[in-house]
């Protein structure tokens, strides 16, 4: 039964509401329109808000002067490789946890739950000094070994609760038609965990898209993903806001609409399934 | 229920992510507390010495330290009030009816999916630049002077990034939370007379206490190590003014090189991040039980 609703508290609700999503989102939409202008207009006091010279320039001259393909393409290989890669090694997991528990497995959960809660620079001296002596600075396998590492337990802890939600009579009625292990994996378990796996990669490829401690201390220029190469605009010569914005707008745009499509997993997941 | 073969498979499909996590949590660990107890500094190579707990001592009483310490506190601390002070109401709000209420949500999670460096930037330039940045002129405009927020609030300006940033997990969170409130419950409180007022307090607060204290805890995770907005825009200055402890161990480790000392402080950062881990684990592990 839907509550009474008049439409005063409607109006009032929906322009606090509007006003409010505005000013949270301003930055980005300021971020957007100011990479559409002219560095000088970018610094122009009072600004232009809609009418100004539309241009596209900055675009075409982030890409130019600093290969900004290369550092997306890094992106992609380093937040991808490592969420596939967590994936093959969590579904295993989280599956024998979910459909075989033992004693220990709420013990293995929360451990393994605590290894996230290490501060990333605890250990940032040693892996800076196993990286350089591996010779895996600067490269993208060492950067897609540690953020797949970092957040395999996020992925585990997921899958995990995904997979707790199948119904296990369906595995019995398998079972006992005769399925084997690995029949009853594919041609039963599958199908009903994909919805699942495909939100874990897709919560898990955001935050990796966006991991910014390993990547900014671990790699410089040819394997610098999308982060790093935001960075370098912190210590600029000469007029670059324009360029900066439209390098942020195509580094932030993949990720925002991604994000958008998995709110719902994101709260299931970095909170470990606390809250749902 | 499961048969042994089931349970012989289920031990070797788990024990890769088990290894896995488990060399990754001991082998770095285990070498920041052997390099902690070392002379070690990558300018001086192959002087390295034992030299007990010096290490520790130099870090604790450095004055960097209690500074770092601070700012730390008062970084997490203020990031965690705004973002719960506004969270609520602006949960609340958006679990009005609102028109497109689906598109304001969208507005409001977006900062949320925004990298870190990329937010750091827009509003340390396009913001907060006292000159050119839209607060700037927006203070011009009702006649107060623009204040230059990386010189004479830094951390301030550090405060206001990152709460701009976790606003957003706190809102979806809670709103979460208040779209499986009991709405018959509500509207039985509301027969009865109680007020708006009183309902929020009596139902609706208590019902958000959990996810409250599950969004203290996994932002308090992920604030204590705050770096990248740090390192982008004031790079811990000016003086030690935004400096705090992740980034006080970055610049002993690579910038300043001494292994040794980076080392302790790692470990100080772990013991205080365990701290706080404890509560969240049992916080979580309570709910698995349900």
């Amino acid at each position: 039964m839907a509550r009474r609703v008049t439409v005063r508290r409607m109006v009032v609700s929906t322009v606090a509401a509007w006003f409010f999503g505005g000013l949270i989102f301003f930055p980005i939409l300021w971020m957007v329109l100011t990479s559409f202008k002219t560095e000088l207009e970018a610094f122009t006091i009072p600004p232009s808000f809609l009418f100004f010279e539309w241009t596209t320039e900055n675009y075409a001259t982030v890409q130019s002067r600093s290969d900004y393909f290369l550092h997306a393409l890094n992106s992609v290989i380093i937040a991808g490789g490592s969420t596939v890669i967590a994936a093959l090694i969590a579904v295993p997991a989280a599956w024998s946890m979910a459909f075989a528990p033992t004693r220990r497995t709420k013990d293995i959960l929360l451990w393994m739950l605590s290894t996230k809660m290490m501060p990333a620079v605890g250990v940032l001296v040693p892996i800076y000094l196993l990286f350089k002596n591996l010779g895996l600075l600067d490269t993208r396998s060492g950067l897609v070994a540690i953020l797949c590492l970092g957040n395999l337990p996020i992925v585990v802890w997921m899958l995990f609760t995904y997979f707790k939600e199948i119904p296990r009579d369906i595995l019995e009625a398998a079972r006992m038609d005769g399925a084997t292990i690995r029949r009853e994996l594919v041609y039963v378990l599958l199908p009903m965990a994909i919805p699942g796996i495909a939100s874990t990669l897709l919560l898990n490829l955001i935050l990796a898209w966006n991991e910014a401690f390993w990547t900014l201390n671990l790699s410089t220029s040819k394997a610098a993903p999308l982060t790093v190469f935001i960075a370098s605009y912190s210590s600029p010569e000469g007029l670059f806001w324009a360029k900066l914005s439209a390098a942020s707008t195509m580094a932030i745009a993949p990720i925002l609409v991604l994000g958008w499509f998995c709110q719902r997993q994101l709260v299931r997941g970095l909170t470990f399934g606390a809250v749902k | 229920m499961a048969t042994q073969q089931t349970q012989v498979l289920a031990r070797g499909l788990l024990s890769p992510a088990v290894a896995l996590l488990l060399v990754w949590m001991i082998v770095p660990l285990a070498m920041t507390i052997y390099f902690s107890s070392l002379h070690y500094s990558l300018l001086d190579p192959g002087s390295e010495s034992f030299i007990g707990l010096d290490n520790f001592r130099y870090f604790l009483t450095d004055p960097a330290f209690l500074a770092s310490l601070q700012n730390t506190l008062v970084l997490v601390g203020s990031v965690l009030a705004i973002t719960i002070v506004l969270g609520v109401p602006l949960a609340l709000l958006l679990d009005q009816p609102v028109l497109g209420r689906s598109i304001v949500r969208l507005m409001v999670i977006a900062p949320f999916f925004v990298m870190p460096t990329v937010s750091a930037l827009v509003w340390k330039n396009l913001l907060l630049h006292p000159v050119s940045g839209l607060l700037a002129w927006l203070s011009t405009l009702v006649g107060i002077t623009p204040i230059d927020w990386f010189n004479d609030a830094p951390m301030l300006a550090i405060i206001v990034i990152v709460a701009w940033q976790w606003l957003p997990f706190a809102t979806l969170i809670l709103l979460t939370a208040l779209q499986s409130q009991d709405e018959e419950q509500k509207e039985a409180a509301e027969m009865d007379g109680a007020g708006a007022l009183s309902t929020f307090i009596h139902l609706t607060l208590p019902h958000l206490a959990r996810p409250i204290t599950v969004v203290i805890l996994i932002e308090t995770i992920f604030l204590l190590t705050v770096f990248a907005e740090i390192f982008v825009t004031t790079g811990g200055g000016p003086g030690l003014q935004t400096t705090n402890i992740a980034f006080l161990i970055y610049s002993q480790a690579l910038i300043q090189y001494d292994v040794g000392s980076a080392s302790a402080g790692g470990l100080v950062a772990v013991v205080i991040a365990n701290i706080i881990a404890f509560f969240l684990v049992r916080v979580v592990g309570r709910n698995l039980e349900a």
